[in-house]
């Protein structure tokens, strides 16, 4: 009786017998451009790239080839973040910095929402609305910093300001994009459906581009944090931008690298959040 | 007899040019109650056109168009539209596609459902209600549209290429399908396609246009028996009406 068996790399049946030759991998197939990789060692070796990284910090940090002072060891960092966490202080720099996000955040994209949906549903709104935008988005931000100072003063108004002018227009642009791309047959079928211009729009267009809206207020979302810290930087009493200068006055390196990996991770868990919420809620665009 | 039977589509004189391009050149046609009629010419012939206008999502240059004695002002219930893409709402199922089209119909919440599920078996989907479009096959997804348009009853079909992207045993099958459904449900419908043989297949009359400018050439009436089914296409006269058809539009164009 043969035995089928399968091979555990290929998941290829193959008959066990005597080696005859060596047995052809079918279903190796190389694209151009290289093999494909399966999802476990793609994950291995994205794990490895990032224990690289640490490993040349370390190695950089042990050798001492450059000043301690200016370049920490992984675990004095590591350690000072431990203190930080224990006494609170962390915790409480994260909070304001969140809460000054997620408000400036929604802020700019309530707002851009519907005017980014009236801009991509009608030429003369586009006409009005985007050229002036165009415009605005090209002016750096960080320019405006003094400006906003001097608008509203340095409490949490001034970040949603800046956090709200670096998002706002660029969301617009993409939500009008994103209503742009809704085929024209979608607005024809509302309308032999007898449906007015209105509850085309919402029942229709709307839901139709939500897909691209979601990935458009994905990545705004980093960029948001960006700002923010951008703002924080420049004048603020609390917030994770404002321990970061106050470490840069008393040379505590241990503390900038320590809250700037702490951003970095706060970026990534904000967005896989929203990237597999949008994966629960658009379930329908991926079929069989 | 024919003075008895209604008018239920009356187009008189229509014309419709894009900027130099006559798209249309004085078409007049009439639709009686209950018929079908196939419009077939090549591609460009403006016969795509001439559907968008009686669906009132085109407005002509001028000529009129009217459904049961009322002038065509714009788009409406009354003309159901078959698109050659299925265009259903992808965040909806196919029972949800449905019901979304009954919703502005003033149809409850319960008749809403079992509408849509009686229109769903009648097109032999029973079983998938559930499914969202991106699940089901092109053939599934026409269906469905198909389904969607004849649920609200309106009192004309407008179907433009609507088997034109499927795959040609697909295609047989929708076509034996619509014959079974439009038995079932007898309306007035328009069918916009370049395959001929689902033109003779489907029609009680075919009408055949000519390009640039697109102008009604000449028409048959299609006598093969119904209930339409796989033994039409070996009907004895099937091949002639697709011979003759086939000849007069290829006239003008070698």
């Amino acid at each position: 009786m043969t035995v089928m068996k399968t091979d555990a790399t290929t998941g290829n049946p193959r008959a066990a017998g005597p080696a005859s030759s060596t047995p052809r991998k079918a279903g190796k197939f190389t694209s151009p451009l290289g093999r494909d990789l399966n999802r476990r060692s793609y994950i291995l070796t994205a794990i490895l790239s990032f224990c690289g990284l640490v490993a040349v910090w370390t190695l950089m940090a042990s050798l001492e080839l450059v000043d301690p002072l200016f370049l920490p060891s992984p675990l004095a960092v590591l350690g000072k973040l431990g203190e930080q966490a224990a006494s609170g202080e962390l915790w409480e720099d994260m909070a304001v910095s969140t809460y000054r996000v997620f408000m400036g955040f929604l802020l700019a994209s309530a707002m851009a929402l519907p005017i980014g949906l009236l801009a991509g549903a009608s030429r003369r709104l586009e006409a009005v609305i985007e050229p002036v935008i165009d415009f605005i988005r090209y002016m750096p931000v960080v320019a405006f910093v003094p400006l906003t100072i001097l608008w509203v003063g340095t409490d949490d108004a001034q970040k949603f300001l800046i956090i709200w002018m670096g998002t706002f227009f660029q969301q617009v642009l993409m939500v009008s994009d994103a209503v742009r791309t809704v085929p024209a047959q979608f607005q024809n079928l509302g309308a032999t459906l007898g449906l007015s211009r209105t509850r085309i729009l919402l029942r229709i267009v709307f839901p139709a581009s939500m897909p691209r809206i979601w990935d458009a207020l994905r990545v705004t979302l980093g960029w948001a944090w960006t700002w923010l810290v951008v703002a924080e930087l420049v004048a603020a009493t609390s917030g994770m931008g404002y321990r970061i200068t106050q470490a840069q006055r008393f040379l505590a390196t241990d503390t900038i690298i320590g809250y700037v990996i702490v951003l970095g991770i706060i970026g990534l868990v904000c967005d896989q959040i929203l990237r597999i919420s949008g994966r629960k809620l658009f379930r329908y665009t991926k079929g069989r | 007899m024919s003075t008895l039977v209604r008018k239920k589509l009356e187009i008189s004189q229509l014309n419709m040019s894009f900027g130099d391009v006559t798209a249309l050149d004085n078409v007049s046609l009439d639709f009686h109650e209950e018929e079908f009629v196939s419009v077939v010419g090549t591609s460009g012939c403006g016969k795509s056109t001439l559907l968008n206008i009686i669906a009132g999502l085109q407005e002509p240059s001028s000529g009129s168009v009217t459904v049961d004695g009322t002038q065509v002002l714009g788009a409406g219930r009354d003309r159901g539209v078959v698109f050659q893409q299925a265009t259903l709402l992808p965040w909806l199922t196919a029972q949800g596609n449905i019901e979304f089209a009954l919703e502005p119909g003033g149809y409850g919440k319960v008749e809403r459902s079992r509408i849509a599920k009686d229109y769903l078996a009648s097109v032999g989907l029973s079983g998938f209600e559930d499914m969202f479009p991106s699940q089901l096959s092109g053939g599934m997804q026409q269906r469905v549209a198909l389904a969607r348009s004849l649920s609200y009853q309106p009192k004309l079909l407008l179907m433009d290429e609507p088997f034109g992207a499927l795959d040609a045993l697909t295609r047989r099958t929708m076509q034996q399908l619509l014959m079974k459904v439009w038995e079932e449900h007898k309306l007035t419908v328009m069918l916009i396609t370049h395959d001929i043989d689902e033109a003779v297949f489907c029609s009680d009359r075919v009408v055949v246009m000519s390009s640039r400018p697109g102008r009604i050439k000449t028409e048959y009436s299609i006598d093969l028996p119904r209930p339409r089914d796989e033994e039409t296409f070996i009907h004895p006269s099937f091949r002639g009406y697709y011979k003759e058809i086939l000849s007069h539009i290829n006239q003008g164009v070698v």
